[in-house]
């Protein structure tokens, strides 16, 4: 493996599991700040104790966002510094903002949350949890803006060779942006739902605090459902300016090899990537053209064809991503979304009228179905990036090019195993944590966050 | 002024924002095995950071995103030509997080503690060797690559640099506690003041006038050991608040003196043709119109609810009684 591939690697692994603890933590802090307005506006204690109870979950693995992002803001200059040399000018301004716009807000924010229970005013305290909500939400915002970026560069020009900014309204404003950002964060909804629902399943299945846990597994079916929605219509759209700004993504997604009208919608393939075509392809007639073009005789292009436009267009060269992942990744993201959506369904189904479902079988599926959307989170990113390649800046900038030269193997060694040892260290730890405060339940007497801070104490 | 000046100022700006605040928690996290005798005292030193310390790494991340944003060939040479000791760095950190988040988390905090301590003290260490050897010319080639190893970066000078660093926000963090607790805790912290106080103008002293080069910075230097001075003084008189500002100044003063001696260049190389300057190295006029909005909006926003936020918690934290 060359530094390359080692820095690849670093940079999907990191990144990925980064993005396991950020969906999370956005559904989840809304959902928290929902339930504490809840107990703002009725006073009920049932509200109070799932306010603590999930937010004391959020916490923990709101810590695993925080150290696993630090890595991140430093990773481009670390490990593709030529990309960093070429894009700073555009790309660093949206992380810039992101930083003193959203981290700020939320870190210090939750600071005066975890710690101000009795320090602020109901009104006030209730609003820092709010405020650190909007801050994880405006921090996705501004990080998508610059990854939309490299999907479909907008806002720049070339200049001394290297991308210069011109416009950062179009940056801000990118079309792609904006179907990107309601995606995930309707898929974070679509996570922090059936985290709750998972868990609160766990306790109706002891039948321990049923009055709690079943007004927080409704809750979240709901928020389950009406996100799932979400993704698919935001999806959909993404679908469609995707045909149009990177129609190789699409095309590789479905193994499309040539140019088709009222093309078909893939379920199950299996293609000869060396020769460009498909043994067995199982459809759904007209599916491509409909999602890609609104239009079920719609004009979809396919990759030998736009193989052989790239060629003219930037010269000799490999320009398909692996098609097998990038089919693949792509049908199950919207499967295994597609699951969660089902079990919030079949939820709300079994629980209509204050009943709760007799069978074991929903809860057990409901605890593993807690997996679903961070498999299908991971899925839709893999896609979206392993997708673009060979590209970093989609027909400006190969990934090839964007390294760092001056790093070796052996340092991108050492780092990669590095950082994948502590994930993994890591992950056991917060599933520990997790399991160890969920067994716990709703009861717990003394704030373990607060008390050390509570106690009498003097001023100066 | 030049945007760019402007930007080398705010990025040093952001730096001391980032040593003036988590120094004091690294500080706080050295001193656990030597101020924390009892689980209870540690519980204490904790809970006088904990609803700041993650408001206060922020800045480091700002600072890193704005050097991106303003600077991207100085972003790049420095986080790709000091990959192994930011790397260590960042180990650090995620260690310290995770323990500050988890430690009362667990039944026994006593791992957590002291991964605590060593995520504080790497830090301390290696951000003043890294910033020493930004000040001090290091070999970068004429695409502004890094063409030394990890050895070149471990030399005398540089090594003296994390020692100040360190010492510097040891000294700061045994101020913040004395403020911020009460008895025997803020006794100890006093007594700690006292021993390190004068060892630490002495490194930080002796690291501070090997630095200087350009004449004015010796305002800064000066502006240091007054700070010093005045600490040791008003540690001596039991004013805690006068100590703690006193080893606040020393820390600004000690980025002042840093990035005064380093403009304009922002990473001078050991061949000068290679340096990176504040022209060579910025992003474009209309980025960095475009950041000083931005900027000039919010920083006095996110300073006015940190501050308040020190306000809401000024009480002193007491570890007498458990309830
Ligand atoms: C769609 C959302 C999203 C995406 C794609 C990313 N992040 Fe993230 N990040 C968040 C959403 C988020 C968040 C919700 O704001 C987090 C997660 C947990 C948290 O603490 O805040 C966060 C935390 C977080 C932090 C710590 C902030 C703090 O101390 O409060 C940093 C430095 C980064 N991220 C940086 C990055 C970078 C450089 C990314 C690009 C590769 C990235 N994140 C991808
Ligand atoms: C959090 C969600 C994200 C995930 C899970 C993710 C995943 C990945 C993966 C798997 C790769 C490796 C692709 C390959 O090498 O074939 C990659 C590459 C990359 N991604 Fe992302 N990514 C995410 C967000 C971002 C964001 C927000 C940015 C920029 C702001 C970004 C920038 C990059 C860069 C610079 C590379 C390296 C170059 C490359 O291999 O294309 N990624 N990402
Ligand atoms: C009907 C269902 C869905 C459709 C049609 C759909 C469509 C898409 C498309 C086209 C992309 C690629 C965008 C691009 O590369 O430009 C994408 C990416 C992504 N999807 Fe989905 N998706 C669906 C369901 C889901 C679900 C259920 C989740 C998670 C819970 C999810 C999470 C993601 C994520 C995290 C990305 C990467 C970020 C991005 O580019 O937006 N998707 N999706």
């Amino acid at each position: 493996m060359d530094v390359l591939d080692l820095s690849r690697w670093q940079f999907g692994i990191t990144t990925v599991y980064h993005f396991l603890f950020v969906p999370l933590t956005i559904g989840l802090s809304i959902i928290v700040a929902g339930l504490q307005t809840a107990w703002h506006r009725t006073g009920k204690e049932k509200y109070l104790k799932l306010t603590k109870f999930w937010g004391r979950l959020f916490l923990i693995n709101f810590a695993m966002g925080v150290v696993t992002g630090i890595v991140q803001e430093f990773q481009f200059g670390m490990n593709w510094s030529d990309y960093s040399r070429f894009v700073g000018d555009v790309f660093g301004a949206p992380l810039a903002m992101e930083g003193l716009m959203a981290f700020f807000l939320e870190s210090t924010f939750l600071g005066l949350w975890i710690f101000g229970w009795d320090r602020l005013s109901p009104r006030l305290h209730l609003a820092t949890i709010w405020l650190a909500a909007i801050g994880t939400n405006i921090s996705a915002y501004f990080i998508l803006a610059a990854n939309s970026w490299m999907q479909h560069p907008v806002g720049y020009r070339i200049n001394n060779g290297r991308a210069e900014l011109t416009d950062i309204w179009a940056v801000l404003t990118n079309p792609t942006t904006l179907v990107t950002f309601p995606h995930v964060i309707f898929g974070a909804f679509v996570t922090a739902g059936a985290f709750v629902i998972g868990v609160s399943a766990w306790f109706l299945m002891r039948k321990r605090d049923v009055d709690l846990f079943r007004t927080s597994a409704k809750l979240a079916m709901v928020v389950t459902g009406v996100a799932s929605i979400g993704v698919a219509f935001s999806g959909h759209w993404q679908a469609q300016i995707m045909t149009e700004q990177q129609p190789m993504k699409m095309a590789a997604a479905e193994a499309l090899w040539e140019d088709e009208r009222a093309a078909g919608f893939s379920l199950f393939a299996v293609g000869d990537v060396e020769n460009g075509r498909n043994h067995v392809n199982i459809q759904i007639p007209y599916g491509l053209s409909l999602l890609a073009t609104n239009s079920p005789d719609g004009q979809v292009e396919g990759i030998n064809d736009i193989q052989a436009r790239y060629e003219r267009q930037y010269g000799p060269g490999d320009y398909k991503p692996v098609v097998g992942i990038a089919y693949w990744t792509f049908r199950l993201m919207i499967g295994f979304g597609a699951l969660a959506a089902l079990l919030a369904l079949a939820g709300l189904w079994l629980m209509r009228r204050g009943r709760l479902p007799e069978s074991r079988w929903f809860y057990r599926a409901a605890l593993a179905g807690i997996a679903l959307p961070f498999l299908a989170n991971t899925m839709g990113w893999i896609f979206t990036e392993m997708g673009r390649q060979p590209w970093t800046v989609f027909g400006v900038m190969r990934t090839a090019a964007a390294v760092s030269p001056g790093v070796d193997v052996a340092e991108v060694a050492t780092t990669l195993v590095g950082f994948t040892l502590a994930y993994a260290v890591l992950a056991v730890i917060e599933i520990r944590l997790l399991v160890k405060f969920i067994r716990i339940g709703p009861h717990e007497q003394a704030e373990p966050e607060t008390d050390a801070d509570s106690l009498p104490a003097l001023t100066y | 002024m030049e945007l760019t000046t402007v930007w080398f100022v705010l990025i040093a700006v952001l730096w001391t924002g980032y040593f003036v605040l988590e120094g004091f928690d690294f500080g706080v996290g050295m001193l656990m095995p030597v101020l924390g005798r009892t689980a209870a005292d540690r519980k204490t030193m904790v809970a006088t950071i904990g609803p700041v310390w993650d408001g206060n790494e922020v800045w480091v991340l700002v600072a890193g995103g704005a050097t991106f944003a303003a600077f991207p060939e100085w972003y790049a040479t420095l986080f790709s030509g000091f990959y192994l000791p930011l790397f260590l760095i960042l180990l650090a950190l995620i260690v310290r997080g995770i323990a500050l988040e988890y430690r009362n988390k667990t039944a026994s905090a006593k791992g957590w503690d002291r991964a605590f301590f060593w995520g504080s003290l790497g830090p301390a260490v290696l951000w003043g060797v890294a910033l020493a050897n930004v000040v001090r010319e290091v070999p970068l080639d004429a695409n502004h690559e890094y063409t030394g190893t990890l050895f070149t970066l471990l030399n005398p000078y540089a090594l003296l640099g994390g020692v100040a660093t360190a010492a510097l926000f040891a000294l700061h963090g045994a101020t913040f506690l004395a403020l911020r607790t009460t008895g025997e805790l803020r006794e100890r912290a006093t007594r700690v003041t006292w021993l390190l106080g004068p060892a630490t103008a002495v490194v930080a002293g002796v690291f501070l006038v090997l630095t200087v080069d350009n004449p004015l910075t010796w305002i800064a230097v000066a502006v240091a050991a007054a700070g010093l001075l005045a600490t040791i003084l008003a540690t001596l008189r039991g004013r805690d608040g006068w100590a703690f500002t006193g080893t606040a100044v020393a820390v600004v003063a000690l980025v002042v003196t840093l990035f005064g001696n380093l403009w304009p260049d922002v990473m001078p190389a050991v061949d000068p043709a290679n340096s990176l300057t504040v022209t060579n190295a910025s992003s474009s006029p209309y980025t960095l119109t475009v950041m000083t909005w931005v900027a000039a909006i919010f920083t006095p926003v996110v300073l006015a609810y940190q501050g308040w936020t020190y306000w809401v918690f000024r009480r002193r934290v007491t570890g007498a009684v458990t309830s």
